[in-house]
């Protein structure tokens, strides 16, 4: 039987996520090299708390990935250059691969999980559907977690201010154009 | 990434006395967390500093203070910095992504490593991170490259855009070890590479970048940031000039100059200000004086067009911050 590397992952978390390291198969995505420990970090993903012990190399984004499950958020370069794997952190954009989960503790996360309301997509989710701002969809999660808040920031307003904005979420399909017009709808309405 | 302990400093004092050899702080990550991952970075010990009190952004005694964990996105949005030094908040604004301004702190801006790409890449020689083993840029590719302050043992440029800022603007930074406070102006703050590249700043091992310091100067909100660079956004500096003049019935009293992305540490252009004081604020003039800008220029292959990039930046900063475009 093949196992799929999600499903691999899944197991690994459902016994280890919320206790310190425990399960072997763990082990062998997080253990540190030597004896130098776990870290505990409790922080709010979405609204929920949550506790997890963690190599301190692990990024937010792994740990949001591979522990917690939530896989909306995108691993693209890895290196803070694409943007695909936004984030908020106490309501700012940042880079989940950028950041060590460690230095989470105490904070409120918010992934593109939780960003609509129950069965009602955010605006800005409608937004990029209605004017196709996406093409194969792997940077979309970014894009629109940076979207987000450039809809609240009242000094961007024009095309050029809007693409200065969103310029740290690169889409190598090139679905800029229509990622504008779906920024743009939302702050006119 | 290699392992190391992971600790988080509640109080300055706390941070200095986790300080050892081999130990790194870490602010907003960006520069350090980017250079665990590629190996380039191996501390055994990161020492966390986010909580540390070194914050707020304030004028005191004839200065613009800013504490040395502001981030990046909340000094350039800061109506102080917008008010007395906007030289700053422009300089800010054309750096990295609005998502790594929302991270990186000021301190850990001025102290970040250089974009070389053998810097980055642990196969490759190179005297800044392995010293005695080989430049490859020297001989390499070289287009990003810097033309002024470089040695035969390193020609990396300096990254920081808001540093060539600072520097114009004459700004000190407040440092802080086990024995007190130092103050040191930027410009000195910065070594060049001589032979020893590998010692970039006058930091001494754990000491803490504690504030950055910018002197008010009334006539400096007449300034301006240009940067020139291969895409319009999120791109380091090919050339960046920091430029602020003083006029009086359009002859220049006083100027700042620095320029960024040309040399092994942000750049001030002193001759370059020299030749323009009581000089007419036309076009003219800023080419005249943007000549010496090259004097000891050292251009490479790939990057001898930087000489006329930069004292075309120049001249199109002064026609700016002057204002007789």
């Amino acid at each position: 039987m093949t196992t799929s590397r999600r499903q691999f992952f899944g197991r690994a978390a459902a016994v280890s996520a919320g206790v310190a390291l425990t399960s072997p198969l763990e082990e062998a995505v997080a253990a540190p090299e030597n004896d130098s420990g776990v870290v505990e970090v409790a922080f709010k993903v979405n609204g929920e708390r949550r506790k997890l012990g963690v190599d301190p190399r692990v990024t937010l984004l792994d740990a949001l990935r591979e522990r917690l499950q939530l896989t909306g958020t995108k691993k693209g370069c890895d290196r803070g250059q694409c943007g695909a794997c936004t984030v908020h952190v106490d309501d700012r954009r940042v880079l989940s691969c950028l950041t060590l989960a460690v230095t989470v503790q105490g904070k409120e996360v918010t992934t593109i999980e939780g960003i609509a309301d129950g069965g009602e997509l955010h605006s800005v989710q409608r937004a990029f559907i209605e004017n196709d701002g996406f093409q194969c969809g792997f940077c979309t999660s970014g894009q629109i977690m940076s979207a987000v808040k450039v809809v609240e920031e009242r000094e961007v307003r024009t095309d050029d201010q809007i693409r200065e904005a969103m310029s740290g979420n690169i889409c190598r399909c090139g679905a800029y154009p229509n990622i504008l017009a779906a920024i743009k709808q939302v702050k006119e309405s | 990434m290699r392992a190391f302990d992971y600790a988080a400093a509640a109080t300055v004092d706390d941070a200095l006395k986790l300080a050892r050899p081999g130990s790194a702080f870490l602010a907003g990550g960006t520069t350090l967390v980017d250079l665990m991952k590629l190996d380039v970075l191996t501390p055994d010990r990161v020492i966390d500093v986010n909580s540390l009190p070194l914050k707020g952004i304030r004028l005191h005694a004839g200065a613009l203070r800013i504490g040395a964990l502001e981030r990046m996105s909340d000094v350039a949005a800061h109506p102080v910095v917008t008010a007395v030094h906007p030289m700053i908040s422009r300089a800010l604004l054309l750096s990295a992504s609005w998502q790594l301004r929302n991270m990186a702190s000021i301190g850990g801006n001025l102290l970040q490593r250089t974009r070389c790409d053998y810097f980055r890449d642990v196969t490759s020689a190179c005297n800044k991170r392995r010293p005695g083993s080989g430049c490859p840029a020297l001989t390499g590719v070289n287009r990003g490259h810097a033309i002024l302050g470089t040695s035969d043992s390193c020609v990396a440029t300096h990254a920081s855009d808001v540093a060539v800022a600072f520097v114009a603007l004459e700004a000190q930074v407040v440092v802080r070890g086990k024995d007190g406070d130092r103050t040191i102006p930027l410009d000195d703050f910065y070594r060049l590479p001589g032979s020893t590249p590998e010692r970039e700043n006058a930091l001494a091992p754990g000491e803490l970048v504690a504030e950055v310091v910018v002197p008010t100067l009334p006539w400096a909100r007449h300034s301006t940031y240009l940067k020139i660079r291969d895409r319009q956004s999120y791109e380091f500096a090919l050339t960046s000039v920091a430029a602020a003049v003083d006029l009086k019935r359009g002859v220049v009293q006083d100027v700042r100059l620095a320029a960024g992305g040309v040399g092994t540490k942000p750049w001030r252009l002193r001759a370059v200000e020299e030749a323009l004081k009581g000089g007419v604020a036309m076009e003219r003039t800023f080419a005249d004086a943007a000549e010496s800008a090259v004097d000891g220029a050292r251009p490479l292959a790939h990057n001898a067009f930087k000489t006329s990039l930069l004292k075309r930046s120049i001249v199109r900063a002064l026609l700016d911050a002057a204002g007789v475009r």
